[in-house]
């Protein structure tokens, strides 16, 4: 095929060699110009919806309130030093940190627990783990918030009929933190589930085998068989659920609103507070870029260690 | 294919002056739309139907002066019509006018167009307007907005009148009764704070506790704000100084942690439908909403819709406050179509106009106007007969919004950052000192006072 292509190449370059035509013909001809307009609209995309947009909020999160002059870091000066961004940091760190230990945990076991099962079955159970990953977030927040209702949650009639107390899901802050990391685990784990499923299957059956022989343990095939293979999937999983996790904004804008007493808010919630419903864009701008920078660090380094070890198993 | 004239200058000034003079010698011709479009971005009513008057007034007046209308009905749910308030003030392009809800003309007015003649011409015809919607539609004595009728709205006390004579032995209909010349000061005076956390306490011991919810949405920042004004707390004044460490805001806050510890833990969780909920679920005795739970009430559980009156809320040392969300209409400032625009909010404000919509609104939506007040639909809104008379402010209620009397800016960031019910919260609900709850609500203020 790719004899052919360059069969098709050829001539039509060495006729411009021969004969010269208009310098835009000669210009539109060449290789890299088909291939930079091929990419093109690509380019307009990436450049229209993602670049544009993350230039503009640098951009207004340097403003003033008014928006009429440029300020350059001192937003981010002045959230440092309040209280509630404070704590929305905490919060943020927290909900986080639980979730996606949480879920890389979950999504370790269910994907061993698929794995192990006979071939028959496993297409089964993989598709009725992924329903939660499937279902639209802010629909499934919302029956969430319904099942931890206030005042009518479905948990607390289930507690009260097996004569347990009434938990305070969502009006005691602790609690609420609780519920808001749960519904995002039980949203991401199908996502690490599958990622760790694909893992599981592309190591080599003979490492097992040879292992075996070796008089291994199971619990010495998966630390020196199994995670090792799977260690540049569990980085990017990670590297790629961080970044989502810091960004959420549906579960904790249904379920609490960033309430009780802003104990529940992520960066997204108090931006939004502060951007749209306050009507200070540059202050929510400069808060929902907050961790872009540590963000940033953190993929340059999963990204340089999966290069690396990817290079060592080539 | 190819044209044989050339495009040269004198060709085109040639035929710039010929165009020209046949545009001024032809007789005006009118089209269905020769004035032109107008579109509009207005908030989509819960009322089933009431969003049919407005369209039903809007294609009136655009038939009259031959201008093509058109409405979107954008819902607040999820906040979805400030998220487009806010797209098109930053793209600078959408809609002709957007309503708006509360701060919403503050966060705008550099994008909207003053409407000082739109306004002046109503108030001279109809007289004084609310302050809280002056105070919210005007930016150092411009107006940017023009309020609105449809979707305003005030929170009183709905309140379950057995209830109330059972376990209180109050009667609410006798008190506040369905005519304002019938108010009785000797009786009104009584219902006062103090009266009511007595209520709200055998209430409490008898199985139906009073709901107030305590979270960070407009109906509980809307009550305690009331609260607030009538025991003289401010938070911020007009000079930006800092007023909330005061002996007023230590009583309000001495008397809110009586009050919350009668009332269902979970307020403090609840959203702007959680006390609605309380109410209709027949638990509740009393909220601070305007009818709409009331309404859902008459479907969902008729008897204790049957039993609910609305009524001005508790006074306090300062006087008697309710809290007031005026919707407004704002013009944006790029604007194709501004004349035909300002036309239009004079036509949907006129009396006439307005009397459609808040019969359409079964009485829920409040004219801004105090000479507005008198509509029948009030009076013959059942059951029972006379249930929302007093839900409009009448006799001493003064109309109050949090934030006030701080400027506009200022007061904006207050009442979306719920920095009053975060307070209570946290000394209610978090049991944190008086002090250190003065001290934090005292640095958020400071935040709210950076330009």
């Amino acid at each position: 095929m790719v004899d052919a292509v360059q069969q098709t190449w050829t001539p039509a370059l060495a006729g411009d060699r021969a004969a010269p035509r208009g310098s835009m013909q000669r210009f539109m001809r060449r290789r890299s110009t088909t291939a930079f307009l091929m990419c093109l609209p690509l380019l307009v995309i990436i450049g229209g919806l993602v670049a544009y947009p993350a230039l503009y909020a640098i951009y207004l999160s340097m403003l003033n309130k008014s928006q009429t002059h440029f300020i350059g870091l001192g937003n981010f000066r002045w959230l440092l030093s309040r209280d509630v961004f404070q704590m929305v940091v905490e919060q943020a760190v927290i909900f986080t940190g639980f979730a996606v230990a949480f879920k890389a945990l979950i999504g370790l076991i269910t994907a061993h627990l698929i794995n192990n099962l006979p071939a028959k079955g496993q297409r089964k159970w993989r598709g009725m783990l992924l329903v939660p990953w499937v279902i639209p977030l802010a629909l499934s927040s919302l029956g969430w918030w319904w099942l931890f209702d206030p005042t009518h949650s479905a948990f607390n009639y289930i507690l009260e009929a097996l004569g347990f107390g009434e938990v305070p899901w969502l009006s005691n802050p602790y609690w609420a933190r609780f519920s808001v990391i749960l519904v995002n685990i039980w949203y991401g784990a199908p996502f690490f589930l599958i990622m760790y499923l694909a893992a599981l299957k592309s190591v080599p059956e003979q490492l097992y085998e040879a292992a075996a022989i070796d008089g291994a343990s199971a619990w010495q095939k998966f630390r020196h068989i199994t995670l090792p293979m799977m260690r540049n999937i569990i980085a990017i999983t990670m590297l790629f659920s961080l970044i989502v996790t810091f960004a959420n904004f549906d579960i904790v804008q249904i379920m609490t609103a960033g309430g009780p007493r802003n104990m529940t808010h992520v960066f997204a919630t108090y931006a939004f507070m502060l951007g749209i419903r306050s009507g200070d864009i540059p202050d929510g701008a400069a808060v929902s870029l907050f961790m872009l920078p540590l963000l940033a660090v953190a993929a340059v380094f999963v990204l340089r260690g999966v290069r690396k070890r990817g290079r060592e198993i080539g | 294919m190819a044209s044989a004239s050339r495009l040269t200058r004198r060709n085109v000034l040639k035929s710039a002056a010929l165009g020209t003079a046949a545009a001024v010698a032809a007789p005006y011709v009118r089209g269905a739309y020769a004035a032109g479009t107008l579109s509009l971005g207005l908030w989509d009513h819960w009322v089933p139907g009431a969003n049919n008057t407005l369209t039903k007034l809007c294609n009136e007046w655009g038939a009259k002066n031959k201008v093509e209308v058109k409405i979107d009905y954008i819902t607040s749910q999820g906040e979805k019509d400030k998220l487009t308030a806010a797209a098109e003030a930053q793209a600078g392009t959408g809609h002709d006018i957007m309503s708006h809800r509360d701060w919403n003309i503050q966060v705008h007015h550099r994008v909207l167009e003053p409407l000082d003649d739109v306004a002046k011409q109503l108030i001279g015809k109809y007289g004084p307007i609310s302050p809280v919607a002056e105070y919210l539609d005007t930016v150092r004595g411009t107006w940017h907005g023009i309020p609105a009728t449809v979707g305003s709205q005030v929170k009183p006390c709905a309140s379950r009148l057995d209830l109330f004579q059972k376990y209180c032995n109050v009667d609410l209909r006798d008190m506040w009764p369905a005519d304002e010349a019938k108010y009785d000061k000797a009786k009104t005076d009584k219902w006062t704070w103090e009266m009511y956390l007595d209520c709200a306490q055998k209430l409490h011991a008898g199985g139906f506790p009073v709901g107030l919810p305590m979270g960070q949405t407009s109906d509980a920042v809307d009550w305690v704000g009331a609260l607030f004004n009538a025991h003289g707390v401010v938070m911020v004044d007009e000079k930006d100084n800092i007023k909330v460490d005061s002996a007023e805001t230590r009583t309000a806050l001495e008397y809110l942690k009586k009050l919350m510890a009668v009332n269902p833990p979970e307020v403090y969780a609840w959203d702007d439908a959680g006390n609605n909920r309380w109410l209709i679920s027949g638990k509740g005795s009393n909220i601070m909403n305007p009818p709409s739970a009331w309404a859902v009430a008459k479907r969902d559980n008729p008897t204790v819709a049957a039993n609910v009156w609305h009524h001005p809320m508790p006074k306090g040392p300062k006087g008697r406050f309710v809290g007031q969300l005026p919707f407004s209409y704002g013009l944006w400032s790029f604007s194709k179509n501004k004349s035909a625009g300002k036309d239009l909010l004079l036509y949907i404000s006129q009396r006439e106009s307005v009397q459609q919509l808040v019969a359409a609104s079964g009485g829920y939506d409040i004219p801004t106007f105090k000479s507005m007040l008198d509509f029948d639909t009030w009076k013959t809104v059942e059951p029972p007969l006379g249930t929302v008379y007093s839900y409009p402010p009448r006799g001493d209620e003064l109309t109050s919004i949090t934030g006030r009397p701080a400027r506009a800016e200022v007061g904006a960031q207050i009442y979306n950052q719920a920095i009053n019910t975060v307070m209570v919260a946290k000394f209610t609900q978090g049991n944190e000192k008086l002090d250190d709850v003065i001290k934090w609500a005292a640095n958020e203020l400071e935040g709210t006072l950076r330009v």
